[in-house]
């Protein structure tokens, strides 16, 4: 009985631990998932360590993102967006775990042409030109659009789904453009 | 009648409904005009194309701009709230739409009154946004690919986005996903499958397969789950039953894909042009002539 309650106190240290640090971080709530996408890039850029995650079910709308933050680093963090029209309608603490991106990617290699899928999205590449010729799957309204203004261009020159999407669609394309580029070593 | 809703990926293309008329690489829908392509436009001129083979009046489009925003959208969503109940369509197909929980709520109280009640067909973002809602279960069929049918099957995951890493790890094991979508409810009353073999499925597990003809490529092509969601649309809304629809439309769709001659850089136009001749060809060997 002695290990099992070193074990208990071990497991409600370990919770605490969890916990301490889950409280210590906070999600941003934006309008859409096209202000979330823009937000995290000016983030990034002003060096700040952001995550996108899946919002707790509690303020889930349906197509949407929301930004993890230091929770600590509110007022400045807040800052720069307001400074930059990009204000989100609010930030909570996260007090239960969030749900992750996707981070595995599926790759088909046919030869002249390698495909990869991120989540729902696939993204093919002719690998001797690095010309783009095929995106599919996805169910967001921004897929058919992003697919219209990324066909036949080259992966070097072709807008990146993150400036033009809006969606989690447009975000996991985001995701098989990079992991493409860096298979072709662009 | 079957009416198709969904988007099409410009912002300035207003809210449009009425009979579809394919000519060419263009949809016309009363004085609108659509390019084929991918999403939802695909799915309409594989509908369009079947029903003239059928002899089947022309589907119906209700489709709105929407580039990603969801503008466009929720004037969709409002719109079938608002004409639904004036409407008598057999047949439904809801397409690529922004995923909406409060706006898909609303929208199934409309065709939860509505009598009969439509066969309803869910893909693409209408697809998620049933799961999402915890509404799956009020569709007749739905059409995932394998990507999203681990999708269904995670009972915590709001978009595929999300799906955890172990259930997508379970790729290969669709009967384990299609199970877990079921013990979830989180799959309408039939799926259909589609992948390397496609399959068709109910609570009871696999129903049918469909694995010839092979062509790989068909999975890099955008629009080709979209034209099978129109032929399976359009055979049901022909009186087919949904395990006859499903294989019709599954091998009619591989028989159209193989006459293309496919490459991964084949677009969809190039495929439905093969759909009359593969539709033929299949409801001849099931014994069906064209009506």
């Amino acid at each position: 009985m002695a290990h099992l309650g070193f074990l208990k106190k071990k497991k409600t240290q370990e919770n605490l631990s969890d916990q301490q640090e889950r409280t210590e971080r906070g999600i941003l709530v934006f309008e859409n998932t096209g202000e979330v996408i823009q937000a995290e890039n000016l983030l990034k850029q002003h060096g700040w360590e952001v995550r996108v995650m899946g919002p707790p079910p509690e303020i889930r709308q349906g197509c949407d993102m929301v930004i993890e933050f230091p929770l600590i680093e509110e007022l400045r963090i807040l800052k720069i967006l307001t400074t930059a029209g990009l204000a989100p309608l609010k930030t909570v603490p996260v007090t239960s775990p969030l749900l992750q991106p996707v981070d595995i990617f599926q790759i088909r290699d046919y030869g002249k042409y390698l495909m990869v899928r991120a989540a729902n999205m696939k993204l093919t590449v002719d690998r001797e030109t690095n010309i783009i010729v095929n995106i599919s799957g996805g169910g967001c309204p921004d897929v058919p659009y992003l697919a219209a203004a990324m066909v036949g261009q080259p992966l070097a020159g072709a807008p990146s789904p993150r400036e033009i999407g809006h969606t989690l669609c447009g975000y996991a394309l985001q995701l098989a453009y990079e992991e493409v580029r860096r298979r072709c070593s662009v | 009648m079957l009416c198709i809703v969904g988007t099409v990926p410009d912002d300035r293309f207003t809210l449009t409904q009425g009979t579809v008329e394919l000519q060419g690489n263009e949809l016309r829908i009363g004085q609108a005009s659509v390019g084929v392509n991918r999403g939802t436009a695909a799915l309409l001129a594989a509908a369009a194309t079947a029903a003239a083979v059928l002899k089947q009046p022309a589907p119906s489009a209700c489709l709105v701009g929407d580039t990603g925003n969801g503008k466009g959208s929720r004037k969709l969503y409002r719109h079938m709230i608002d004409v639904l109940p004036q409407k008598a369509f057999q047949t439904i197909t809801l397409h690529y739409l922004q995923p909406l929980i409060h706006w898909h709520k609303k929208m199934q109280a409309v065709i939860g009154d509505l009598t009969p009640r439509p066969c309803l067909i869910a893909d693409a973002g209408f697809m998620y946004v049933a799961k999402m809602s915890g509404e799956a279960a009020l569709y007749d069929l739905f059409t995932p690919d394998v990507g999203e049918l681990a999708f269904l099957a995670d009972e915590e995951a709001p978009h595929p986005f999300y799906t955890r890493g172990f259930i997508l790890h379970e790729n290969n094991r669709v009967p384990d996903l299609i199970a877990r979508a079921y013990r979830h409810n989180n799959a309408a009353r039939y799926l259909i499958v589609k992948g390397e073999k496609d399959y068709l499925a109910d609570a009871s597990g696999i129903l049918e397969t469909v694995d010839h003809p092979v062509e790989e490529v068909l999975e890099a092509i955008g629009g080709t789950g979209d034209t099978l969601t129109g032929l399976v649309s359009v055979l049901i809304d022909a009186g087919m039953s949904v395990r006859e629809a499903a294989v019709a439309a599954m091998r009619t769709n591989r028989l159209a894909g193989q006459r293309a001659k496919p490459t991964p850089a084949t677009q969809i136009g190039d495929i439905i042009r093969h759909i009359p001749r593969a539709l033929e060809a299949v409801l001849s060997e099931c014994g069906r002539q064209a009506e």
